[in-house]
């Protein structure tokens, strides 16, 4: 099978606009979280700044400033007719629901054409896996053999269309939230843009495989038995070197439900004995960002020789003895597993490795 | 390959008690989900074992408006009191996991956007799916409903075989 890798990352945050930066800013455990005023009840996220901008979609702006970063870093024309491109986004525009056209379709093409990129963009808009679904769909078209480099961009900005929804159901935590903590009562939301330039020519870090899976459970509760969860990891264990396997890095949303599930999946995966992280109590929930953006910073702690400390954890509260990292720790591995999960029972893992070419 | 549609504006509910009956969470789905768990029973039912749980099945939905209409239906309830029974229904992808736990897949499922029905782009994406070791078979369903009563809905029950050969 085709081997598939990274050769270039770009990403937009509120803590760093480089991967190094925002590698040193979660080792650091600075986050942007901060209470936001908002009726009928104020809420914590991890918000972008608007300052200088007044185009007409912030959230296009960011994504193809994210783009660009990882195709220059790549040092790819992206106009070439085996370019892809693969955009990762929940709800896009859907501030402008009242007066645009929202459709995901018609900001995949705007980003497209700003990138130069000529091919026909998809978008892949799987919830809360989004991100991870959109590098599985990239990792396919390269090994379909039609495209020779692909761009995978995840984008989300928040608006009160999100915080109110995620409010109703009351999921959102009005202090930083704590993943994998005994005391986690929520989530926070976050906004960023991450890209990953993936291609068939020999880098530094492979994608190995990826698998997405469905709980067949309940569209808005995780399973308790974890089945997608551990399901996707299931599909990945046969191409894992477990010496070389540094963490997984978890969803870890922080809400009672999504961490315990986790906890369940990784036991039945027989992975307890593996550190774990969570990132989230650095950016909070970026949505369609996640995948990508945590996948980045995940390259870079093992590039470092490390497994970067879960901001907000200090007391284990799942029901299994998950390895959660509370400070750095070395590591010698080169490989690691990023897990999330979703609405709509989805569920997505994928492995990379290191070890291609510098 | 099986193929089924819907007629743009068709009775959903009367089609429901023609094709289904027994799954009153039916009424509580938006369009989008509706459209594609009735598609869904239009193509599976007459599989044996066929609430047998099996991951080797996909679900792969496509459209250009997602879930818009549910959206603005959300929208509306957030100036009166943002309604969590709408809000879960604003992602595209709700309609796979509702088929997938109406039949018990527990398979890929994956929502994708495109600018139009594009045959050449979504069933190129579908191939692409089947490099899952683990998918046989998927549903694969067109379901695009700017509004509750105007929609383009089709789906097809496509084997590996079919697909890849």
């Amino acid at each position: 099978m085709t081997k598939v890798f990274c050769t270039g990352c770009g990403v937009v945050t509120p803590v760093g606009n480089t991967p190094e930066a925002v590698f040193l800013a979660v080792r650091a455990g600075r986050s942007a979280l901060q209470l936001y005023p908002a009726q009928p009840e104020p809420y914590m996220a991890s918000l972008l700044s608007r300052e200088g901008f007044n185009g007409p979609s912030f959230f296009e702006h960011i994504a193809v400033e994210a783009a660009r970063k990882a195709v220059a870093q790549a040092g790819l024309d992206p106009s070439g007719p085996r370019v892809g491109m693969v955009l990762s986004t929940i709800k896009g525009n859907v501030e402008q629901i009242d007066s645009e056209d929202v459709s995901l379709a018609a900001a995949a093409i705007r980003i497209a054409a700003k990138l130069g990129v000529t091919s026909k963009p998809v978008v892949v808009s799987n919830a809360c896996i989004s991100g991870l679904a959109a590098l599985i769909q990239g990792m396919r078209m390269l090994r379909s053999g039609a495209y020779d480099h692909v761009i995978v961009v995840g984008a989300e900005v928040q608006s009160r269309f999100i915080v109110t929804g995620f409010q109703s159901l009351k999921a959102l935590s009005l202090q930083a939230c704590k993943p994998f903590d005994a005391a986690r009562d929520g989530l926070n939301l976050g906004e960023a843009a991450a890209a990953m330039v993936l291609s068939t020519q020999n880098s530094l870090w492979e994608l190995v495989d990826g698998a997405v899976r469905n709980d067949a459970n309940h569209i808005s509760g995780p399973s308790r038995t974890g089945e997608g969860s551990y399901n996707a990891l299931k599909y990945l264990l046969p191409l894992v070197n477990r010496e070389q396997l540094a963490f997984v890095n978890v969803h870890g949303t922080a809400t009672r439900y999504n961490d315990e599930m986790e906890a369940i999946a990784l036991d039945r995966a027989g992975l307890l004995d593996v550190p774990v992280n969570a990132l989230k109590g650095i950016f909070g929930h970026t949505m369609g960002a996640a995948g990508i953006l945590e996948s980045i910073v995940s390259m870079q702690a093992c590039d470092a020789g490390m497994v970067l400390p879960t901001q907000g954890f200090s007391e284990l509260g799942v029901s299994r003895p998950v390895r959660v990292s509370a400070q750095e720790m070395p590591t010698n591995g080169t490989e690691f597993i990023k897990l999330l999960s979703g609405f709509g029972g989805v569920n997505g893992a994928l492995l990379f490795r290191k070890g291609g070419a510098r | 390959m099986k193929h089924v549609s819907i007629p743009s504006g068709a009775d959903l509910g009367a089609l429901y008690r023609q094709v289904a009956g027994d799954y009153p969470k039916f009424f509580k789905m938006d369009v989008l989900s509706k459209l594609g768990f009735l598609l869904t029973e239009m193509l599976v039912a007459d599989e044996t074992d066929r609430f047998q749980p099996r991951e080797d099945r996909a679900v792969l939905v496509f459209s250009r408006e997602g879930c818009v209409a549910n959206d603005r239906h959300y929208a509306a309830s957030m100036a009166d009191f943002p309604s969590p029974a709408l809000f879960v229904y604003t992602l595209p992808n709700i309609v796979a996991g509702e088929i997938a736990i109406r039949n018990k897949y527990a398979g890929e499922t994956s929502a994708y956007v495109l600018e139009k029905y594009d045959e050449e782009q979504l069933w190129a994406l579908v191939r692409e799916a089947f490099q899952d070791r683990c998918t046989q078979s998927a549903v694969v369903a067109w379901i695009d409903c700017p509004s509750d009563t105007v929609w383009q809905a089709d789906a097809w029950l496509v084997s590996r075989e079919e697909i890849l050969k």
